[in-house]
Parts: structure tokens; sequence; C-alpha cells
């Protein structure tokens, strides 16, 4: 199973992406998705400086993907889109159906986790228009997934996000601008103080979600770790982690090991504690609400 | 079955399309309400069958076939046309219950499904060629490339944009697709971009897309604790109210949370959408449609809010340079708003 890692979701400054991908080159991550995806006001790296670490990454022996905006809404998002979608290197993944219809018929685009993919239906219509990789919907349940990937032909493949918070909303409105009172046009970029977002909590104190601007994240992390086997059983052919902070080489390899075999389900939950602040939820892998800890059906390795 | 093509090919060029009227459109729960709606002056009513096929799958609501029949019938008789809501997204293995469903409510006559997923949109354009397709809010569309999309492929007469546009980005998105225009204006408001959001399905295991639900009933739980009301969903603490404090429905995106040391409603205060002082605006930005939201809600409520908004479509229309939105219709619509506040949403600057 090739390992990626997912854009980051955070605003981080331009030295911030830059060292962390630094770190990232040196790993053994088979696939990087670069690119903002959550507010098009953040502009730390412009596409120019994206393409510049993208083919640094590549030097580095790394699948590059671009991924794009979620939620799409002005013109100038339009724009940024096209842009993207004609860079003419790298292959871009589709977040939003405006990027399906710019690529649709022209190149090879991977489909990302924020385009509603439930059934073989509407993914056979996306294979036609040019995808050749689907990452699924983290809301779908193990049962939902295999019948999707039973379907798949063989050049087209499955991936699936296996740690990292869940993306669980995005809005027109910014929270983190609104916790600070301020309007959205004029939000100072205050998100780039908060690089890991800001906690949100329960009234009894119960860690609940994180705001990172305009998204919407899970406090909990969600891992399917635990589940590898039955992962590769179903054909997944590419497991996704999305950055949870800036140290993620220790965790990656982690994740590699845990993927490859060689930490069973015995020891790797332990360790995985050790390198992941918070509790980690897996619910929805297995039908359940999405908060809910990951029940594995199949223990131990294969 | 009636045809609204949005252009017309054979326009010489040069030529003004002839003005549209701003169509209504408005939500039956049930049969009383339906009937209530076209009573009260909808062009469009629009309905969902029971089970998971609709974004609004409450108990005790929505239609069955017998039902449908009747509902089509008196529609049809009063010359109301109705729209089907089958707009959460089918998982393989229930595949065949949407695409049946389909079938049979074109066998009964329906005028138009609105639909969200793609490939129940490809089976509808398929097997029922002359079938109106709207694009449903739960389809995420929220720019004109991904409406395009939908109509190159599928050929869709209308979409119901995301509560997530400014005037100015709703009035961009008429200008740049064929495909007719439709707006919420009243009634419960989604924060999140619609289609999109799984808080629902993270706490109770039930989303929007999955089940036509959020925040679903089943899943509400009320505690009295020190003279406080506490509400509760999956478990998790949503708000909590001191002895006088208005309770609201504790719908996740509208509760009570602690960020930063500070408790406050985090992403919106309960408030219903209200557009009706944007009415000249969205008519000049060539909007075709106004939905009222609330398939959920009672017939009086349907009768409240279609009666008010098919005057004051008609003063708009009749004279858009001189509407005002009456003081007494604002009032009427404060009382069935939710915690009875009213918002622009995202039609409002400050709040993007």
């Amino acid at each position: 199973m090739k390992l990626a890692l997912g854009p980051v979701p955070y605003y981080w400054t331009a030295e911030r992406l830059h060292a962390f991908y630094d770190t990232i080159a040196d790993t053994d991550v088979d696939i990087v998705y670069l690119g903002e995806q959550v507010c098009s006001r953040r502009h730390s790296l412009r596409l120019p400086d994206w393409l510049s670490l993208a083919e640094r990454l590549a030097d580095a022996g790394k699948e590059v993907v671009l991924s794009s905006l979620i939620l799409v809404e002005s013109e100038s998002d339009l724009k940024s889109l096209r842009r993207l979608a004609a860079n003419g290197r790298f292959r871009v993944e589709a977040n939003d159906m405006a990027m399906v219809q710019l690529v649709a018929g022209h190149a090879e685009f991977v489909i990302g986790p924020h385009v509603n993919v439930y059934n073989p239906a509407s993914l056979g219509l996306l294979i036609e228009a040019g995808a050749v990789r689907w990452c699924a919907p983290t809301e779908l349940s193990a049962q939902a997934l295999a019948g999707i990937v039973s379907t798949l032909p063989a050049t087209v493949a499955c991936e699936v996000i296996v740690l990292g918070p869940l993306t669980l909303a995005l809005s027109a409105r910014c929270f983190t601008a609104r916790h600070y009172n301020r309007q959205k046009d004029d939000c100072g970029f205050i998100c780039i103080d908060h690089p890991a977002g800001m906690p949100l909590t329960t009234q009894d104190g119960q860690d609940f979600l994180v705001l990172n601007g305009v998204q919407t994240l899970s406090a909990k992390i969600h891992s399917l770790l635990h589940d590898v086997g039955s992962l590769r059983r179903l054909g997944v052919a590419v497991a996704r982690v999305v950055p949870l902070g800036e140290n993620m080489a220790p965790l990656l390899a982690h994740v590699r090991a845990r993927l490859d075999g060689r930490i069973g389900d015995d020891t790797g939950q332990d360790a995985l504690a050790g390198l992941v602040t918070g509790e980690c939820c897996g619910g929805y892998w297995n039908g359940l609400a999405g908060m809910q800890a990951g029940v594995s059906g199949v223990r131990g390795t294969p | 079955m009636t045809r609204t093509d949005p252009v017309s090919p054979t326009m010489a060029p040069g030529a003004r399309a002839p003005a549209k009227r701003l169509e209504l459109v408005c939500p039956a729960g049930s049969l009383p309400a339906l009937r209530t709606a076209v009573d009260q002056g909808a062009d469009w009513v629009y309905l969902g069958l029971r089970g998971a096929t609709n974004a609004r799958n409450f108990p005790g609501l929505n239609f069955d076939e017998n039902g449908l029949r009747q509902g089509i019938a008196y529609a049809h008789r009063h010359g109301v046309q109705v729209l089907l809501a089958l707009n959460t997204y089918p998982q393989p293995q229930s595949w065949t219950l949407w695409t049946q469903t389909v079938d049979q409510a074109v066998e009964l006559g329906i005028d138009a499904i609105i639909l969200a997923d793609l490939g129940l949109m490809q089976h509808a354009r398929q097997r029922h060629p002359e079938l109106a397709l709207h694009l449903s809010v739960q389809g995420s569309a929220t720019n004109y490339e991904a409406i395009n999309f939908y109509h190159e492929r599928f050929g869709i007469r209308r979409v119901v944009l995301p509560r997530v546009l400014s005037l100015a980005q709703v009035e961009h998105t008429v200008a740049h697709t064929p495909v007719d225009v439709e707006v919420f204006g009243f009634g419960g408001l989604c924060v999140m971009l619609e289609g999109r959001c799984t808080l629902s399905s993270y706490v109770t295991g039930a989303s929007p897309n999955t089940a036509g639900v959020c925040s679903p009933p089943e899943a509400v739980r009320w505690y009295e604790r020190d003279g406080a009301r506490e509400t509760r969903v999956g478990g998790l603490l949503v708000d909590r109210y001191e002895a006088g404090e208005n309770a609201a429905y504790p719908t996740l995106c509208k509760g009570r949370y602690v960020v930063g040391g500070q408790r406050y409603y985090s992403f919106e205060e309960p408030a219903s959408l209200n557009t009706l002082t944007m009415l000249p605006q969205l008519l000049a930005a060539g909007v075709r449609a106004i939905k009222l939201e609330g398939r959920q809600r009672s017939p009086a409520y349907v009768a409240q809010v279609t009666r008010i908004w098919r005057a004051a479509i008609d003063e708009c229309c009749a004279d858009p340079e001189h509407f005002v939105a009456r003081a007494e219709w604002q009032q009427d619509l404060a009382t069935v708003s939710e915690g009875g506040q009213c918002t622009l949403g995202a039609y409002h600057r400050p709040w993007k």
C-alpha cells in the first residue's frame, strides 16, 4: 500500500511550510498533496511557490498532486482553479465539481475526499471524465466502500484517509475571525496565529471540534490503523495521512511500519498513542458515529 | 410537463428575453401542508417520500405513494407544479431504492425531481429523457463551473444555491450559466456549506447526505440539572440554559461552546434566514425562484410563509423600485422563525 500525505489544512507561514516539507522530502511517503484547500484568502505561498515546492518534492522521488479549494465561490476562486488546472506539470486533486468541470476530458485527475461519491455510478461517471484515483469521503463505512471498490477498473486506485483530524464542515463564514469579532473581509489573517487551529470544547469540557478559519475539524484523530488488514483486503491502494502538526516524520514512519505489517496491532496502538495527542476515533468505518472509537472486526496483521 | 428552457436558441441576436416571473417554491411535509401551499399561492410545492431518500427525513413526515398521487392531482388541478426532493446520496447497499423512487415518481406524474447524487442524475437522465432535473442544494454547487458540469452532462434546468454566496456572487453565477437559479428566501439556515457537512454524522451516525437528517430528534436528550436545562445530541452537550432563557432545537452548529475560555454561539445563533427585504435585488440579479424552507413544519407555518411571500413577490414584480417589505409581514415571519430571530445569512457582509 502506498502512503500519501494530504495537504496542510492550517494556515502556516511560508517559513513553516518550507521547513515542514523539507522534513517530508526525507520521509518514505510516496505521494504528497500540496496547496491551499481551505481559504482563498490565505496566501503565504502562491501558485509559483507551490509549484517550486512541488518540483523539489518530485526531485526527492515523491508523486506530487496539487489539491484544489473545497468551497469555490467567486470568479477569483475560479481563476485560481483554472491556473491550477493548467499548470501543465502536476496532477490535480479535485475537491469541488468546478475543478472536475475544468479538467474533465483534458487531464487525468484525482477525486478528492470532498467530492460527493457514495456509489459506483457516481464514481464511474468521474472515471469517464478522467479520474485515475479516488480518495473516499471519510463518512463512508467499510461496507459501502467495499461495494464501490469492487466495481473499480484496474486502472483506478482507491485511496482512504487512515489518520488525521476529520474535515467536518466548510462555511462561507470564518469562525476564527468570529471568535475575534472580526469580519471575514478584514480578518487580518488571524488564523496564522493558530497553526493547529483553535480547540472548541463543550460547556462540560469535552474536546469536540477544532476551528480552522472557514473549516471545522474534529478534535479526535480519525484512525483506521487498527484495521490495516481490512483496508488491504478491500483493495485500498493508497493510505492517506492528514498533517496534524509540524513533526510528522516519526508518525509517518509509524504508519509506514503499520501498513507494511512491521508493527502489529498488539503493540501498534500503544505506539500510536505516544505519537498523537488526544483521543482517536474511527466510528465511520464501522457504520457508526464518526466520533466513536474504531472497533476492529479483524484483529492482527496479515 | 412544462418546459422552461432557460435559453431559446431561436432568439434573434440582440433581442431581449421576455421577463420571467419570479416563482415561489413552497415546502410540503404532508398532504394538508401541500393543499395549504397550493391554496396560498405557491408556484411549486416540493415534497419527499417516506424514508431516507430525502433531506427532511423526520418521523411522521412525508408522502407515501397514495399521498403523492393525491398531492400531484390537487396541485395540477390548481396549476401548481410538484417537485420531488430525492436529495440524499444512495450507497451501494440501497441503490435500487433510489432509482425505483425516481421511476415511481415519473409514473405518478411528477413535474421535476430535485437530485444531488451524480449517479442518480445519470440514471434519471438516461431512463427518463424528458424529466426535468433540478440540482439540490445538497449537490453543493456554489459556482457556475460546477453548475455547468451538471448542465452539460444531464441538462439540469435549475440549481438550488447553497446559502454561502453573497448577492454579487449570486448575480455573477446567474450571468454565467444557462441554468435557472433558485435561492432560499426564508427558513432554517444552514451555516455550513450544504452537501459537505458531516457534523451530524460525526456525532450521531446520520447526516443530511446519508440519511436526510441533521442533529436528528432521536439523538436529542433534555436534562434538568441544578435548575438549568441541558440539551445533548448523541450524548454531547450542545447547550445549557439557565431558568428564563429560551431554549432552541439543538442543531449542532447552533450550540454554545467554549473557545479560548469564552462561551458563545461559536458558529451561529439560532435564527432563520429571511431575505424579504432583498427581493428587488434578487429579482434584478436574475434569480428565477425563491424557495421557502420547512418541510418539517406544520401546515399553519406553510400557510403563513406562503401567503406572505406570495404577496411580497407579486408586489415586488409589479413595481420593484418601490417595493417595501411591510412591517406586518416581517412581524408575522418573526413569529415562525427559529429563536424568534432572523438573519440575512451570507447576504449580510459582516456575517461573511
